[in-house]
C-alpha cells in the first residue's frame, strides 16, 4: 500500500502552476480557455528564462486583466490597438519579447488595421490570438468570427450572411502578408492539444529571439458562459463547429505556407 | 551651449528639436500642413545620429497608440498632426492621460470643422484646453508664435511631461508651421540610457528585474472608489501646474488702456495692430498667453482691474475669449474679433475691430 | 516497476468547471459534493489509479492542480 502523503514530496513533483503567473486569482469563467492560455505563454517564458524581457500588451475583452496575472512588464491597451503599441515598445527595445494577447473583436473587428499593418511591416512581436467567435466580455454579441447561423445577443436568430457577412479567417488573410514569419492556429481544450499549443507559442518566443519578423499564433477557444453550454459541452461544440471552418495546425512555417 | 544660426520651416524646428532634445521615437501619419515633420526626420535618419526611432504609421489611431506603447515603456516619444488627424487620436490621448504617460503631440491646427481647409486656424482650443476626448483630464498646452519657440518648446515639453507624468501639446497653426524663420539650436542631448530611464521612470514596462513587482500601465480601474481617487490625484495635478506652470508674455502692457489677447500667429498680428494703434494715440497692449492650459489666469484678472477692455483675437468663432471672459470676471469690457476656416486676420482689421468692438462699443 | 502518481487540487481556487475529469485517462477525478468558499463544487480524486501523467494539470484554466509522480 502506497499512502499519497509517501509521494507528494518535493522530489516527486511533476507538474506546479507557474511563478510568471501571479498569484491572482483569474476572473475568467469556470473552464474558460483563457485561463489554459495564459498558463502555457507563462510556461514558455519561464521556460526560456525571459521574464526579464516580456512585456505583454493586454487588450480590451474578456483579457482586459491579463496584466494582473502574467508577472512581467505590461500595459492595458485600448481596443484593437495592442499591436500599435507592441510594434513601438518592440522598436524601441529590440532585445525585448513584447507580445499581445488579443481576442477576436479586438483583434479582427475594431483592431484590424493595427493588426494587418503590424504583420505587414513584419514587427518583431508575438500576437496570440483567442478567438471564441463571440464577445464574452460585453455579454456575448456577435463577433466577426461568429460562425454562419450561430446564436449571439445581437444575432438571436443566428449569423446571416444577408444581414451579418462572412465570418473572418484572419489568421488565413495575414498567413499572405510576407511580414508574418509563423502563423499556426492551436486549441487547448485536450492535454494532446495543450502540448501542441505550448511547442507553437514556444517557436513564435523563439523566432522572436531570432528577430524573424511577426510570429501569429491562433488558439481557437470555448466561451461556455457565451455560448450558453458547460464547459465540456462547450469543448465538445468547439470541435465539431468551430474546427470546421478554423482548422486546427500550422499554416505558415519559416515564412513559407506550408501546403494542404 | 554652442548655438548654431539656421533658417527653417516652423515643421522643420520641431523635427529638429526632436533629434537634438535626445528624443526616443516618433510615430506619425502625414497631413497637411504639418507632413514636413515626419519629412524632414526620414531625410535626417535621426536612428543613424542618435537611435531615434522614426516610423510611418498606418493611421493618426495607430501613431498615438504608439506614443502609448513608448510612453508607457518610459521613452520620450511624439507624434505630431493637424486637426483632422488630432481628432482621430482623441482616443489615444485620452488613454495616455489616464495611464499618466509623459508624450509630446503637436497640432499644427488648420481650419475645420470636418476635412475643413489646409490653411491656419486656431480653431481646435476647446479641444487642446478642455481634455478632448472622454473623462476629466488636462493637457498641457504650449502656444509657440514662431519657428524659435516651435524649437524651444519640443525641449520644455519632456521637462513638463516627466516631471508631471503628463501629456504635452505644442498647439501651434498652419502660419507657424509653414513659415520660414532663423532660429538658434543648440547641442544635442543625448537620449536617456536605460540606466537613467531605469531612475527617471520606474512605473515604466521596460522588462521587469527579479527584483521589484511587475509593472502595469493602464487606464483601467473597475472599482469606482479607486478611480475616483485616481481622479482626483489627476486633478491635483493640473491645480499644481496651475500655480507653477504658467507662461505668458506681456507686450506694452504697462501703460495699456485696452489689451489684445492673443496667442500663436494671432498674437503676431495683434503685435503689428499695437503699433498701428500706437500711431494712431491708442494705448494697446499685447498680453500672449504661451501656455493655454493652465491659463493666464490670474495675470489676466490683474490687468482686468488696469484697463478698459479686451479683444481676444483668434482665428475661431470665437473660443479663448471664453477663457478671457471667466478670468476677468466682467470687470472689464471682453470681446471677440476673429476670422475662420483658414482665413487669417489683418493688423488693420484687428486694430478696427478693437476700436468698434471695445473703444466704441 | 510501477509508476504511482498523485495530485493536490487547490480547492479553494478550482473553479468547477470539470475539464480535467475528462482529460484524466485513469477517470481518477471527480466533482466533490462539497463546495469551496465560492461555492464551486471542485475536483478532488477519489481514486488511487493516478499515474502522473499531468494530463488534468495541462488543461485545468486555473492552475490549481499540482502533480507529483515516483518509480516504485
Amino acid at each position: 500500500m502506497v499512502f499519497n502523503q509517501d509521494i507528494i514530496k518535493p522530489e516527486n513533483l511533476v507538474y506546479k502552476r507557474t511563478n510568471v503567473l501571479t498569484d491572482a486569482v483569474m476572473h475568467y469563467c469556470p473552464g474558460c480557455g483563457h485561463g489554459t492560455i495564459h498558463r502555457v505563454i507563462a510556461e514558455v517564458i519561464e521556460e526560456m528564462g525571459i521574464q526579464d524581457k516580456a512585456i505583454c500588451i493586454a487588450p480590451v475583452g474578456c483579457s482586459v486583466l491579463a496584466y494582473n496575472y502574467f508577472n512581467v512588464d505590461s500595459q492595458g491597451a485600448a481596443h484593437g490597438r495592442a499591436p500599435a503599441i507592441a510594434t513601438a515598445i518592440q522598436r524601441l527595445y529590440p532585445d525585448n519579447h513584447v507580445f499581445t494577447y488579443q481576442g477576436d473583436g479586438d483583434l479582427a473587428a475594431i483592431g484590424t488595421a493595427e493588426t494587418i499593418h503590424a504583420c505587414n511591416r513584419g514587427e518583431n512581436i508575438v500576437i496570440i490570438f483567442v478567438n471564441n467567435g463571440i464577445y464574452g466580455m460585453t455579454g456575448g454579441q456577435m463577433a466577426p468570427t461568429t460562425l454562419i447561423g450561430m446564436k449571439t445577443a445581437t444575432t438571436p436568430y443566428g449569423r446571416s450572411v444577408e444581414l451579418n457577412g462572412y465570418p473572418l479567417q484572419i489568421t488565413e488573410l495575414l498567413a499572405e502578408l510576407p511580414g508574418t514569419y509563423y502563423v499556426t492556429r492551436q486549441s487547448v481544450h485536450t492535454p494532446a492539444a495543450v502540448r501542441k499549443a505550448k511547442k507553437a507559442i514556444r517557436q513564435a518566443f523563439e523566432n522572436q529571439k531570432g528577430k524573424k519578423g511577426t510570429s501569429f499564433v491562433e488558439l481557437v477557444s470555448n466561451c461556455n458562459s457565451g455560448w450558453k453550454m458547460t464547459p465540456v459541452a462547450a469543448n465538445k461544440w468547439m470541435e465539431e463547429n468551430m474546427f470546421p471552418k478554423y482548422p486546427v495546425g500550422d499554416i505558415k512555417v519559416n515564412g513559407e505556407k506550408v501546403s494542404k | 551651449m554652442a548655438k548654431e544660426l539656421k533658417l527653417m520651416k516652423g515643421n522643420e524646428a520641431i523635427a529638429e528639436a526632436a533629434i537634438r532634445s535626445g528624443c526616443d521615437g516618433y510615430f506619425g501619419y502625414p497631413i497637411t500642413p504639418q507632413s514636413e515633420v515626419m519629412e524632414y526626420l526620414m531625410l535626417e535618419k535621426p536612428w543613424e545620429k542618435t537611435g531615434m526611432v522614426v516610423l510611418q504609421a498606418e493611421s493618426e489611431t495607430s501613431s498615438i497608440n504608439m506614443v502609448y506603447g513608448g510612453a508607457g515603456a518610459g521613452k520620450k516619444v511624439m507624434t505630431s498632426s493637424s486637426s483632422p488627424g488630432i481628432s482621430l487620436m482623441q482616443e489615444g490621448m485620452t488613454y495616455l492621460a489616464g495611464a499618466e504617460l509623459p508624450c509630446l503631440v503637436v497640432n499644427v491646427v488648420r481650419g475645420g470643422p470636418g476635412l475643413g481647409t489646409i490653411q491656419p486656424s486656431q480653431a481646435d482650443y476647446f479641444q487642446a484646453t478642455k481634455g478632448g476626448g472622454h473623462g476629466d483630464y488636462q493637457l498641457y498646452v504650449l502656444a509657440p508664435a514662431s519657428v524659435q519657440e516651435m524649437y524651444d518648446f519640443v525641449f520644455d515639453a519632456w521637462e513638463i511631461a516627466f516631471k508631471y507624468r503628463n501629456p504635452v501639446m505644442i498647439l501651434s497653426d498652419g502660419a507657424i508651421g509653414q513659415v520660414m524663420e532663423k532660429l538658434y539650436v543648440g547641442d544635442y542631448v543625448p537620449r536617456w540610457t536605460d540606466e537613467q530611464i531605469h531612475k527617471i521612470a520606474p512605473w515604466a514596462t521596460f522588462g521587469k528585474p527579479a527584483s521589484r513587482d511587475h509593472n502595469i500601465i493602464t487606464s483601467l480601474e473597475l472599482d469606482s472608489a479607486k478611480q475616483e481617487l485616481h481622479n482626483q490625484k489627476l486633478q491635483a495635478k493640473y491645480r499644481e501646474m496651475e500655480r507653477n506652470e504658467v507662461r505668458f508674455e506681456e507686450i506694452n502692457c504697462e501703460d495699456a488702456e485696452y489689451l489684445f489677447v492673443a496667442y500663436g500667429s494671432s498674437a503676431r498680428i495683434a503685435q503689428k495692430a499695437i503699433q498701428l494703434g500706437r500711431e494712431k494715440g491708442i494705448k494697446v497692449g499685447l498680453l500672449r498667453p504661451i501656455t493655454l492650459f493652465p491659463f493666464p489666469t490670474k495675470k489676466l484678472a490683474e490687468l482686468s482691474k488696469k484697463v478698459k477692455g479686451m479683444l481676444s483675437v483668434e482665428m475661431s468663432a470665437g473660443q479663448m475669449v471664453m477663457d478671457v471672459k471667466l478670468a476677468t470676471e466682467g470687470r472689464c469690457k471682453v470681446e471677440h474679433y476673429g476670422r475662420f476656416g483658414g482665413m487669417i486676420p489683418t493688423p488693420h482689421e484687428v486694430l478696427e475691430a478693437l476700436e468698434e468692438k471695445i473703444i466704441k462699443g | 516497476m510501477a509508476i504511482k502518481g498523485s495530485i493536490v487540487v487547490d480547492t479553494e481556487r478550482c473553479k468547477g468547471c470539470g475539464v480535467c475529469l475528462g482529460a484524466c485517462p485513469n477517470q481518477v477525478i471527480a466533482l466533490s459534493k462539497n463546495v469551496n468558499g465560492k461555492g464551486y463544487n471542485y475536483a478532488e480524486p477519489i481514486k488511487d489509479e493516478c499515474i502522473g501523467c499531468a494530463s488534468c494539470a495541462m488543461v485545468c484554466p486555473d492552475g490549481v492542480i499540482t502533480v507529483y509522480k515516483t518509480k516504485l
